[in-house]
């Protein structure tokens, strides 16, 4: 299997895709990940284990924290994480012309 | 990768948010400077840069501009790297224009092309986006959730 075609895979899970849009907002630790997700902090670690061997994050020790963030190389990644990049940016975006609304008498 | 967005604005002034403005709706987690990112700056005119400016007054390229004709369109080259730093060998390009479709609103159609120069990966990546419309699909099912 080639590794975007793992990477397809391993986001058709629902959490994980959700853990891995959390990730695309900056990097972040497993207890930030973990909050208002309906799964416990353990399974968050088990699903951020799939998408490491995936090759879709990385992680790296910050003291006794673990901080994930979406792997920059290859380009699986990348076409994901311009998409979601833009998603939120244009949204930003649309928001400032409701905020002309709000503001107008 | 496209991207369509619709807002109830003139088209100088969906063209002016969008340019002038970037440093208020880009999603801040995306900076490649030292010092948190204070705004975004888009020289208006071919050529210009586009760069971001840190707290601490450091400026960041991200590319120029390859094409200024407001109020309708404008063409980036985004010059970051999978890494998110810049690279002055590398050119995407980021073609976005402003249509207006009635009823005072005007369609922003963002087009992030040449991504395929941001790896060696791209004809692995190419076969697996092509196979089974596999790629398409995921995406639309991740952008739905969104």
């Amino acid at each position: 299997m080639t590794n975007s075609l793992l990477a397809l895979t391993t986001l058709a899970d629902p959490t994980r895709r959700l853990i891995f849009q959390r990730l695309a907002t900056g990097p972040q630790p497993v207890g930030a990940l973990a909050r208002d997700l309906p799964v416990s902090r353990p399974a968050v670690s088990q699903h951020l284990a799939v998408l490491k061997s995936a090759g879709l994050v990385t992680d790296r020790a910050e003291g006794s924290r673990r901080i994930y963030r979406i792997d920059p190389h290859g380009l699986a990644t990348i076409r994901i994480w311009l998409d979601q990049f833009w998603s939120v940016s244009l949204q930003n975006y649309a928001d400032e012309f409701s905020q002309d609304e709000e503001a107008a008498p | 990768m496209r991207k369509t967005v619709e807002v109830k604005a003139t088209p100088e002034r969906a063209f002016d948010v969008f340019t002038a403005g970037m440093g208020r709706w880009w999603a801040k987690s995306h900076s490649i400077g030292s010092s948190p990112q204070q705004d975004v700056i888009i020289e208006p005119r071919v050529g210009g840069r586009w760069f971001e400016r840190g707290t601490d007054g450091t400026e960041c390229q991200w590319g120029h501009v390859i094409h200024w004709e407001p109020p309708h369109r404008i063409v980036l080259a985004w010059q970051l790297n999978a890494e998110w730093r810049f690279d002055a060998n590398l050119v995407t390009e980021l073609d976005i224009r402003f249509i207006e479709i009635g009823h005072g609103m005007i369609r922003i159609e963002l087009e992030h092309r040449n991504l395929e120069r941001f790896g060696d990966k791209a004809a692995e990546v190419r076969s697996a986006l092509d196979s089974e419309g596999g790629w398409q699909g995921l995406l639309a099912a991740y952008t739905a959730v969104i």
